[in-house]
């Protein structure tokens, strides 16, 4: 439903939202809607170019963020965003092109693309949602769901050791790596801005509650409980070497902007290359787009 | 239109099927190609590496064939004329990304250089065992369209009429090559650009208000649009509605499957590409496609200085399967004698279309080389009688 | 005088709580008002301390509220 509000100031998020597919299916308390206002904030801020921004996103509850923004957005394959998104950018390097996605797209089936998108520092802003498990289908273990932890999958608990995904994507090559939580708003529409500006393989983790799966079975309490959870066991420290950033499931969570660097991204390498081998006769994009 | 002249190597060339099939991409305005390797297909890809940053456009090798058949669609979205190539097991992988190229409508091809299966088999031999596959090969009802070059200048050719037919359906199309095909070198022509007709892509004029991304206006192929272009549309994978939302209901899954399914099946006829010799008046027909259609042929010559009355079909396009064809054949001859390089694929389709009035008469090879055309004539001489 | 104005959409709000707890000078509370989907969106219970930062619209997963700064001075809501 759309906002019935008459003569009444606009919520600055709704032009980007697809208002006539409101209310959206997430959950009471689900973190993803509070990441999609940071990210509203985030484009409102660094001023994008909403006609070259493209959003890609994989199949689970952060994927449907595609869906629900007005922007051109492509709701892929399950953990196969960043291959498409890989495809779109260098169909047309004009374009900004963001994955949105959750930490078991990205991260487990998506994996293999993952590192190799940040190996090859492809310009992609790689937003994961990490509510810690695969909440669409019913809340099973993911990669990141921490060691202990009651899963669908994992009746009798995880027993084995999860991902660091800022370490992974600090040791893949990413170029800005920053992890923060739902609580942290501000914070994380400044980091999304700071991607935007960035040019080659930006990840922003962002640790999102998941209330009615995660949290529930884990008896974490509901999205509020575990937001003031984020508050208070959250520590800001910037520039931690990233090895040292890896989550429990009710232990300190270490948030912050861990890698900032700058190496030359896959089309400025591919364009240098190129050009030095073929020199005059390299001819980059001509007829794109296509008619 | 006419094909764009920096893609095209006019010329008299002495080249492979993968090489000549490279050169088609490029002859239609292929821009993209996304690749993994994969005997006996890699070359096509690896011309493309070397051709490409001098024609204009992007080759990127990806980490499996899982993300090389999704960037290229990445690629359409964005603007590109895109392809991947691969063989049986890449053919596998790329399954789940065929299907959505189907339900998204995403205009785009897809070479399968075919060899012995399954499994990793016989990566650098010669079968014809993908045929059902690349009909079947991923999950839901979707339509493809495939075909089968038999030649190095025939690579050259259907690998433009494959880029043209999927820019007039949007939909995949499927280049079904072997690896004999793929690895024969013979003399393949590149006539002059303007000699080279191309579909352009079916992109709309409408204002960003008016566009619904999967509208038909009766003839059941939406209007596309490139990201970047203002229209911010959406594109999903999900059972969608003209305005590309997911729509999950039953109503909206029949209208939309069975737009997809008619968009195909109406044009049937028109997508067909048969060569057809000596049909009048046959007893037995030789149904056959691929390099098994070049051993057929001595079949069917040494068939008809023994006196026999053998008609044949070449199938160049496999899918959508020429059913009308086969079973209006099927009531004038005696037998159809379908030689493949598999154990039986396309010849249940025409079993299926003869519908029992004439005899379908398999002719399997496991795979690995080619058929001996005696074994060929052999059913062939049986089934006149 | 306030700074900022609140504004609710009644019908998207699933009581998640986040703007009650968030906001940094406790406009808001829980009303015991139902939507039609039976849940309890906030109401403004001090709305002379909304300065518009608009915080509570960053938090809401739901885009059911968000506050806007009043332009001072004018005596009159944007």
């Amino acid at each position: 439903m759309t906002n019935h509000l008459i003569n009444g100031p606009v919520n600055p998020v709704e032009p980007f939202l697809r208002s006539d597919r409101m209310p959206h299916i997430w959950c009471p308390g689900c973190g993803i809607g509070t990441t999609v206002n940071c990210f509203a904030r985030a484009l409102i801020e660094s001023k994008i170019d909403l006609q070259s921004l493209a959003l890609v996103s994989g199949i689970g509850c952060t994927g449907r963020v595609a869906g629900y923004v007005k922007l051109d957005s492509f709701h892929t394959t399950h953990g196969r965003a960043i291959p498409f998104a890989t495809g779109l950018k260098l169909a047309n390097p004009s374009l900004n092109v963001v994955v949105y996605s959750g930490d078991g797209d990205l991260s487990a089936i998506g994996g293999n693309h993952l590192i190799h998108a940040a190996r090859r520092n492809i310009d992609l802003k790689i937003i994961c949602v990490n509510n810690l498990t695969y909440a669409m289908t019913g809340g099973q273990t993911a990669p990141t769901t921490p060691e202990h932890s009651i899963t669908a999958t994992n009746p009798y608990g995880v027993f084995e050791p999860s991902f660091n995904l800022p370490h992974l994507m600090d040791a893949a090559g990413a170029v800005y790596v920053a992890r923060w939580t739902t609580y942290h708003v501000r914070q994380l529409a400044r980091a999304m801005e700071e991607a935007f500006q960035k040019k080659g393989f930006s990840f922003i983790e962002i640790i999102s509650p998941c209330p009615t799966l995660y949290q529930r079975r884990n008896k974490l309490g509901d999205g509020l409980e575990t937001m003031k959870y984020y508050k208070e066991k959250s520590k800001v420290r910037h520039g931690t070497p990233t090895g040292e950033v890896g989550l429990s499931m009710t232990g300190e969570i270490i948030v912050g902007k861990f890698v900032d660097r700058d190496r030359p991204d896959y089309q400025t390498m591919m364009r240098a290359q190129y050009k030095e081998v073929l020199g005059e006769r390299y001819v980059e994009n001509p007829g794109l787009p296509c008619s | 239109m006419n094909a764009d002249p920096r893609g095209v190597l006019t010329g008299v060339h002495f080249i492979d099927g993968d090489h000549a099939c490279c050169e088609g991409a490029l002859a239609a305005g292929a821009r993209f190609a996304a690749g993994y390797p994969i005997t006996p297909s890699t070359e096509v890809v690896e011309r493309f590496a070397a051709r490409v940053p001098t024609v204009g456009g992007c080759f990127i090798q990806m980490e499996d064939e899982l993300a090389a058949s999704i960037a290229l669609q990445g690629a359409v979205w964005g603007g590109a004329k895109a392809f991947t190539v691969t063989s049986g097991p890449g053919f596998s992988l790329m399954m789940e990304h065929l299907g959505y190229a189907a339900m998204t409508e995403t205009p785009c091809v897809f070479v399968d250089v075919q060899r012995g299966g399954p499994s990793t088999g016989l990566p650098t031999l010669p079968a014809q065992a993908d045929m059902q596959q690349a009909r079947w090969g991923s999950h839901g009802d979707y339509e493809i369209i495939a075909l089968c070059p038999n030649s190095p200048q025939e690579c050259f050719n259907l690998t433009i009429r494959a880029f043209n037919l999927a820019e007039e359906f949007r939909v995949p199309v499927l280049v079904m090559m072997d690896e004999v095909v793929g690895h024969m070198t013979e003399k393949v022509i590149i006539p002059a650009a303007d000699q080279i007709e191309v579909v352009p892509r079916k992109h709309t004029h409408k204002p960003v208000d008016d566009y619904l991304p999967y509208q038909t206006n009766g003839d059941m192929v939406p209007e596309i649009a490139h990201a970047g272009e203002g229209y911010k549309f959406h594109v999903t994978g999900l059972t969608h509605d003209e305005r590309g939302y997911p729509n999950m209901t039953p109503q909206t899954q029949d209208k939309l499957i069975r737009r997809l399914q008619k968009k195909i099946q109406s044009a049937a006829d028109r997508i067909a590409m048969l060569e057809e010799d000596q049909l009048e008046g046959a007893d037995v027909i030789v149904i056959s496609y691929g390099i098994t259609s070049r051993v057929a042929q001595r079949a069917i010559d040494m068939a008809r200085q023994q006196g026999l009355r053998v008609g044949k079909l070449r199938l160049i396009t496999a899918w959508p399967f020429p059913e009308k064809k086969i079973a209006e054949l099927a009531a004038g001859v005696k037998a159809f004698v379908v030689p493949e390089l598999n154990l039986g694929q396309m010849v249940r389709e025409v079993e299926r279309a003869a519908a029992g009035r004439a005899t379908t008469i398999s002719v399997p090879h496991a795979g690995g080389g080619v058929h001996n055309p005696e074994d060929i004539l052999k059913l062939i001489a049986e089934a006149a009688r | 005088m306030a700074k900022g104005r609140v504004s609710i959409v009644v019908e998207r709000c699933k009581s998640c709580g986040f703007c009650v707890e968030f906001c940094p000078t406790k406009v808001l509370a829980l009303s015991s008002a139902f939507n039609s989907k039976g849940y309890h969106p906030p109401h403004v219970v001090h709305p002379e301390k909304c300065s518009g930062c608009d915080l509570c619209g960053m938090y809401c997963p739901d885009f059911a509220i968000y506050a806007t700064k009043i332009p001072q001075g004018t005596g009159v809501s944007q």
